[in-house]
C-alpha cells in the first residue's frame, strides 16, 4: 500500500516538489484518470492493465493543457503568489468534481472484472494481491524512471534551472513555459498511471481524489521538497506507519499515525528527510 | 504620510461604524426567513475570515487548520451544555480560551516551519483533530451532538421561532473581529508583522519579540474562530466532526479574505459580502438537480477572480478609495 501512495506521490512530487508549484487538483486528476479507465474499460472492454498508457498519454495532454491555460497566469501573479496558486487549483479542483458528477453522475463504480482484479499470488508463501503487486512495481519503475529523467537528462536540468532563476534561463534560450507545461504534463501521466491501476481496485466516484490528495501531500513534504528520493521514501513510510498505526489503533485512525509522523519529522527536521528547499 | 495613516483609520472607523448601523437596521426591511438565513451565514464568514486574516494575513502564516478552531470552540460549547449544563456563554468563552492556548501550544513548534511545511502541518493538525472527534464516543463520535430545544431564551442562546437574536449576535462578532483587526493594525505587533512579511531576514534579528507577536497573533485569531464555532453550533442546534472540523471548513473561512484581498482591513468583509450570498445562492437555484453545477459555477468563479485580482477585490477600489466601502 505504502507503494501506492508513492505512485500517486510521484506525479506531485515533479508538481509541487520540483517545479514549487501548489497542486490542490491532484486528486482530482487521480479521478479522472480512475473514470478513463473505467470508461475505457466499460464501452471497448479494454483492461485497466493495457489502457494505462492510455490513460497517462490523455493526463499528459491534460496536464500541459492546464498548466498552459491557467497555472501559468497563476505563476505570473505579482502579489500573494502562494495564495493565488492555492486557490486558482482548488477553484480548478472543484469544477473537475463538479463536471465529474454532472456528466458521471455521483454514483459509485468500479470495474468487475479484471485481469488483476481479486486475484493473489504467493511469493515465499505470503499472499500478495496482485494488483497492489502491480501497483507496487510500476510506482518502482515510476520513480527509477523520474530520477533518472531528473538527474540524467537535459530536460530534467532546464527544469531544475527554470525554478531556480526564470530569468536566466531565458537567456540562454529556455522556453519556460515549454518546460514547466511539459512538466506538468509528465506530472499528470505519472498520477494518470496511478489512476488506471488504482481502478482496478477501488470504487470510483467523483470525490476519490480528496482522500488520496492529502496523503500525497503529506508523502512530498514528508521526503523533503525537491527530491525525488525522498517522496519515494515518503511513500514507504506512510504506507508502513499506516500499517502499523491499523494495528494499534481501530481502523478509522489509520491516517493519524501518518500525520503524527510527519509533525515529528518536520519538527526535528524542518526540510522533511532529504529537502533540499 | 503619518497624518495620511492616521486620516485614513479615522476614516475606516467611520465607514464601518455607518456600515454597521445600516446592518443593524436591515431586519426592519428584511422579513424574509431565507435572506435573514443568508446574511447570518455572511456575517459569520465575514467575521471568521477578518480572525483567519489576522493570523494568515497580517501576519503571513498561511493556516489552513483553523477549522479545528471552530470545532473546538463547538464542541467545547455544547459538550458542557449537554453533560454538565453549563450555559452556552461560558462554555463559548472556555472554548475560545482553549482554542488559544492549542494555538498557542502548536505555535511553539509550527512557527519554526517555513512554506509549505507550515502549510501542511496546520491542514494535517485539523485533519487529525477530526479524525479523534469522529472517534471519541463520549462526544458523540460521527453521530455528533443534538442540542436539546428548551424554547427561547437569551440565556441558553436558543431561539426557534425568529433568527434575529443570531442576526444581532453574528453582527456584533463581525464588528468585534473588525475592531480587534483595526486596533492591532496600528499595535506594536502590527509593525512588527508588516517587518516579518516584507523581509523576513532582517525582523529575524528583532529575535523573541517577533516570535511572541505570531503567538499572540495564533491565539487571538483561534480565539474569535472558536466564538465563531460555538455561535454556528448554537445557530444549528446540531453538530457533528465533519460539519464543524472539516478541511472545506478552514478553506471557507480563507476564501473570503483570499478574494477581498489578503492581509487587508476590509478584504475578508467584502469577500464574504460578494462570496456567501453567490454561494448560497447558486446551491438552491442551480444546485437542486444534483448534478453538481453549483460546483462548476462557484469554482470557475473562484479561478477567474484568483487569477484577475491577485491582490483581491479590495484592489478595485484602491483609485476610488472613498467610495470603498459599499456593501
Amino acid at each position: 500500500m505504502g507503494l501506492l501512495y508513492g505512485l500517486i506521490a510521484v506525479g506531485l512530487a515533479l508538481i509541487f516538489g520540483l517545479m514549487d508549484v501548489t497542486n490542490f487538483a491532484h486528486g482530482e486528476f487521480l479521478m479522472i484518470a480512475m473514470y478513463l479507465s473505467f470508461f475505457l474499460f466499460a464501452f471497448f472492454a479494454i483492461d485497466p492493465l493495457l489502457s494505462a498508457p492510455l490513460v497517462a498519454a490523455a493526463l499528459f495532454v491534460f496536464g500541459a493543457v492546464v498548466y498552459l491555460l491557467i497555472v501559468r497566469f497563476a505563476m505570473r501573479a505579482k502579489a500573494n503568489a502562494g495564495m493565488v496558486q492555492i486557490f486558482t487549483t482548488f477553484g480548478l479542483a472543484i469544477v473537475m468534481r463538479g463536471l465529474a458528477q454532472y456528466f458521471f453522475t455521483p454514483d459509485y463504480r468500479s470495474i468487475p472484472q479484471s485481469w488483476l482484479g481479486g486475484k493473489t499470488i504467493s511469493v515465499a508463501g505470503i499472499f500478495l494481491p496482485e494488483p497492489q503487486l502491480v501497483g507496487a512495481l510500476v510506482s518502482i519503475a515510476a520513480f527509477a524512471g523520474l530520477y533518472f529523467f531528473i538527474h540524467r537528462t537535459d530536460f530534467g536540468r532546464a527544469l531544475e534551472a527554470t525554478r531556480e532563476d526564470p530569468g536566466a534561463v531565458a537567456l540562454v534560450g529556455i522556453d519556460k513555459n515549454r518546460v514547466f507545461a511539459f512538466g506538468w504534463g509528465l506530472g499528470a501521466a505519472l498520477v494518470g498511471l496511478a489512476g488506471a491501476i488504482m481502478a482496478v481496485f477501488f470504487y470510483i466516484y467523483p470525490d476519490v481524489g480528496a482522500s488520496f490528495a492529502l496523503i500525497a501531500y503529506v508523502t512530498v513534504a514528508l521526503g523533503g521538497f525537491g527530491s525525488v528520493f525522498g517522496a519515494f521514501a515518503g511513500g514507504i513510510i506512510v504506507g508502513l506507519v499506516e500499517a502499523v498505526t491499523a494495528l494499534v489503533l481501530p481502523p478509522s485512525l489509520k491516517s493519524v499515525g501518518i500525520y503524527a509522523v510527519y509533525l515529528l519529522v518536520v519538527f526535528i527536521r524542518p526540510r522533511g528527510l532529504f529537502g533540499s528547499m | 504620510m503619518d497624518k495620511n495613516f492616521a486620516a485614513r483609520r479615522r476614516r475606516d472607523l467611520v465607514i464601518a461604524a455607518v456600515l454597521a448601523g445600516l446592518a443593524a437596521l436591515a431586519p426592519l426591511f428584511i422579513k424574509d426567513v431565507y435572506v435573514q438565513n443568508i446574511l447570518i451565514l455572511t456575517l459569520m464568514y465575514a467575521a471568521l475570515s477578518q480572525s483567519w486574516n489576522i493570523l494568515s494575513g497580517y501576519c503571513g502564516q498561511i493556516s489552513l487548520g483553523h477549522a479545528l478552531y471552530f470545532g473546538i470552540g463547538a464542541y467545547t460549547t455544547e459538550l458542557l451544555f449537554t453533560k454538565f449544563g453549563v450555559l452556552p456563554w461560558f462554555g463559548m468563552l472556555g472554548g475560545g480560551v482553549i482554542a488559544a492556548v492549542i494555538a498557542m501550544g502548536l505555535g511553539y513548534p509550527f512557527f519554526r516551519l517555513r512554506g509549505h511545511y507550515f502549510v501542511i502541518a496546520t491542514i494535517v493538525i485539523a485533519e487529525i483533530g477530526l479524525l479523534l472527534f469522529q472517534n471519541w464516543e463520549w462526544a458523540g463520535a460521527a453521530m455528533g451532538i443534538t442540542i436539546p430545544i428548551r424554547g427561547d431564551s437569551w440565556l441558553k442562546f436558543q431561539f426557534l421561532r425568529t433568527k434575529l437574536p443570531y442576526f444581532y449576535f453574528a453582527l456584533a462578532l463581525c464588528c468585534l473581529a473588525w475592531f480587534v483587526t483595526w486596533w492591532l493594525e496600528d499595535s506594536k505587533w502590527g509593525f512588527w508583522w508588516r517587518a516579518v512579511k516584507d523581509n523576513p531576514e532582517a525582523a529575524e534579528s528583532l529575535g523573541v519579540v517577533v516570535f511572541n507577536s505570531k503567538m499572540g497573533a495564533a491565539a487571538v485569531s483561534a480565539f474569535l474562530v472558536a466564538i465563531g464555532g460555538a455561535f454556528y453550533a448554537q445557530f444549528l442546534a446540531y453538530i457533528d466532526p465533519e460539519s464543524v472540523m472539516g478541511f472545506q471548513f478552514s478553506l471557507l473561512m480563507a476564501l473570503p479574505a483570499v478574494l477581498g484581498g489578503i492581509g487587508t482591513l476590509w478584504g475578508p468583509v467584502l469577500g464574504a459580502a460578494i462570496l456567501i450570498p453567490m454561494t448560497e445562492l447558486t446551491r438552491s437555484y442551480i444546485g437542486g438537480s444534483g448534478r453538481g453545477v453549483d460546483l462548476i459555477v462557484y469554482g470557475a468563479l473562484i479561478v477567474a477572480i484568483s487569477l484577475a485580482l491577485p491582490r483581491g477585490l479590495v484592489s478595485l477600489f484602491s483609485r476610488a478609495k472613498p467610495k470603498g466601502a459599499t456593501r
